[in-house]
């Protein structure tokens, strides 16, 4: 099998080629990193490129299969991780100035798992700056571009993420999600993203934006892909007070059932209509009454809360971004500046943190403060934690009447970078309706279901689901994916543009 | 609810110090009408009654987690001390913090 052929299979189909003896981990590793070489210089999804540690790891693999060893069901397939998941020797920047060369010294849960399970970590991917954005636009080391149209925001902050996985550059990758950034950058990337339920996934080791909001999760290719992703990512880790103890729900069962018979699928109508791209609602139009062909039944729930939704999130994330990057001081890790024999510690790192942090980094720090503080704490943090209510109570009545909620995941496709750079409240709105879930807790996944017809662009579907019912995610998400894929006789993602080649690069 | 979200310049160099944020004056000059948007923006959630509303604080019903009281080894001095912008004699070496200004 060719190094291209290589780069273009699901994860699970490379898990299987691998076990087969088809190709060794090793060629699937080369054949990645030979992908990055050829196209990351235009697509910028990489923010480091672990090539000597990625080959070794997979010389490892290829040794323990050849000695016998049962190994797990994603054994050699490449992954590449979002840059704000601690890596034992491998730089962990957040796409922050802040944090430019740290190397954390330990591994986050997410890693430990995916090691243990036998992934081969690639590297570290690009994000707008500690995860604030809906471009990757925020990150200190540049933008990464959206592999349909390079002049095209690539989603955030997980852009990189997604980028990496929709150019073929990895199979599939890990994103965390605190207000959308694993399902709007799926979204407009034609690729699959997955926020599950709060809980579901270890923070331990994740450099935390919002605490009550943040949730790792797997983006991939194909809806089968992230359920198996998930099953290694997912489960009880004593090392987070707030993950959830109890079995990860069947996942990788409900991708493979793909079967929406008898389930009863609300559209939420408070996402539609004013700011709603035509083509988008057109084609998630189209994607609810294909639901309805394969069996599901479909009614408008409303949810008068989500309406609120976006002005309590952009209260109390910079409430809880303002009390978790207070500890980026200057003092033990990262960046110091101003450092002199009559220098104060707070002159210092007042200095630290003007020259670390970005524009995005400093207005949410500076909202967080103000939104805390004494006078304003009620009418603002306290206001927005009771809408918080309001919302959760929205979503608890949905699920009386339903199984899932469904609406597009984005309101647009994806817009040109610096678009909206200079207008924060254009930019917010892109996560207008991934925001609730994170609020609530649910589990929430961006499945892609066709182009727009005036840009031809990708857009995504968002499937909600109440916590801890993540299987019902993957079964309408698996549906909706095979049915357009037999429609249209490949996946989506397979439309996407051939990216030019850049053979003439050093190797890395 | 304040009647207006309207954030002077002078609130924005405060928060600026509040929250160890050394902004320039073209900072504090950029900064100040993005956030006058975004505040005005987000005080729209004063229109909700609330008044017998609780708050919730987080996604899911927490409860206290514990373990038991064993030792376990935890990073050794010299891994601690691997990032530190600047260390000495085995410690972190920080700027004075007696005789602060503020």
């Amino acid at each position: 099998m060719s190094a291209t052929d290589l780069t273009r299979l699901t994860a699970a189909r490379t898990a299987a080629v691998i076990a087969a003896g088809e190709a060794s981990a090793l060629e699937v590793t080369e054949a990645h990193l030979e992908r990055i070489r050829a196209v990351d210089g235009d697509v910028h999804a990489f923010l480091h490129v672990d090539t000597d540690g990625a080959r070794d790891c997979a010389r490892r693999l290829d040794a323990r299969r050849s000695a016998g060893e049962e190994m797990g069901p994603l054994a050699g397939v490449p992954i590449a991780l979002k840059d704000l998941i601690a890596t034992e020797g491998m730089p962990t920047t957040c796409g922050s100035r802040i944090l430019e060369g740290w190397v954390p010294p330990y591994d986050a849960t997410v890693t430990r798992r995916l090691r243990e399970a036998g992934l081969v970590i690639l590297g570290k991917t690009n994000m707008d700056e500690f995860a604030m954005g809906s471009s990757t636009e925020h990150s200190a080391f540049g933008p990464t571009h959206n592999p349909w149209d390079l002049d095209r925001i690539p989603g955030g902050s997980g852009g990189g993420s997604a980028a990496a996985v929709a150019s073929f550059e990895a199979p599939l990758a890990v994103g965390t999600d605190t207000g959308g950034s694993i399902r709007q950058p799926a979204a407009v990337t034609g690729t699959v993203g997955v926020k599950p339920t709060y809980g579901g996934v270890s923070r331990y080791g994740l450099v935390a934006l919002a605490s009550s909001l943040d949730q790792a999760g797997p983006c991939a290719r194909t809806v089968l892909d992230a359920a198996m992703l998930h099953a290694v990512l997912g489960g009880h880790d004593p090392l987070d007070s707030t993950s959830i103890d109890a079995p990860v729900p069947a996942v990788v069962e409900a991708a493979r059932a793909a079967d929406v018979r008898g389930m009863r699928v609300g559209v939420v109508k408070q996402f539609s209509g004013e700011g709603y791209q035509p083509g988008v609602e057109q084609r998630f139009r189209e994607a609810v009454s294909l639901l309805e062909e394969l069996g599901a039944t479909v009614v408008e729930v409303d949810c008068p809360a989500f309406d609120y939704a976006m002005p309590a999130y952009y209260l109390i994330l910079p409430s809880e971004c303002s009390s978790n990057l207070a500890r980026f001081d200057g003092m033990r890790y990262g960046l110091r500046v101003g450092d002199s024999a009559d220098a104060s510690a707070e002159g210092v790192m007042a200095r630290t943190r003007d020259a670390g942090f970005g524009p995005e980094a400093k207005r949410r720090i500076m909202l967080g403060t103000y939104a805390l503080s004494s006078g304003y704490y009620d009418a603002y943090y306290g206001q927005a934690q009771k809408v918080r209510t309001l919302i959760v109570r929205d979503f608890e009545a949905a699920f009386e009447q339903v199984d899932v909620l469904v609406s597009p995941t984005t309101p647009t496709t994806a817009f040109r970078l610096g678009e909206r750079l200079e207008d924060p409240l254009q930019m917010y709105l892109a996560d207008l309706c991934t925001i609730p879930s994170n609020l609530a807790g649910n589990a929430s996944m961006s499945v892609p279901v066709g182009l727009a017809p005036e840009d031809g662009l990708p857009v995504g579907l968002q499937v909600i689901a109440p916590p801890t019912a993540d299987e019902r995610l993957y079964r309408v998400g698996a549906a909706l994916e095979s049915a357009l894929s037999d429609r249209w006789g490949h996946l989506l993602i397979d439309e996407a543009p051939e990216l030019s080649l850049n053979t003439t690069e050093a190797a890395l | 609810m304040p009647d207006s979200a309207s954030i002077t310049r002078d609130e924005v160099a405060h928060l600026a110090r509040l929250a160890r944020l050394a902004l320039d004056d073209d900072e504090i000059d950029r900064f100040g009408p993005q956030l006058d948007v975004i505040l005005g923006a987000v005080s729209r959630i004063s229109e909700l009654d609330t008044a017998d509303v609780p708050p919730t604080s987080h996604a899911l019903p927490l409860t206290n987690v514990t373990r038991p009281d064993e030792v376990r080894p935890g990073l050794t001095q010299s891994q601690a001390l691997a990032m530190a912008p600047a260390a000495e004699d085995g410690r972190f070496r920080v700027p004075r913090i007696l005789g602060e200004e503020a």
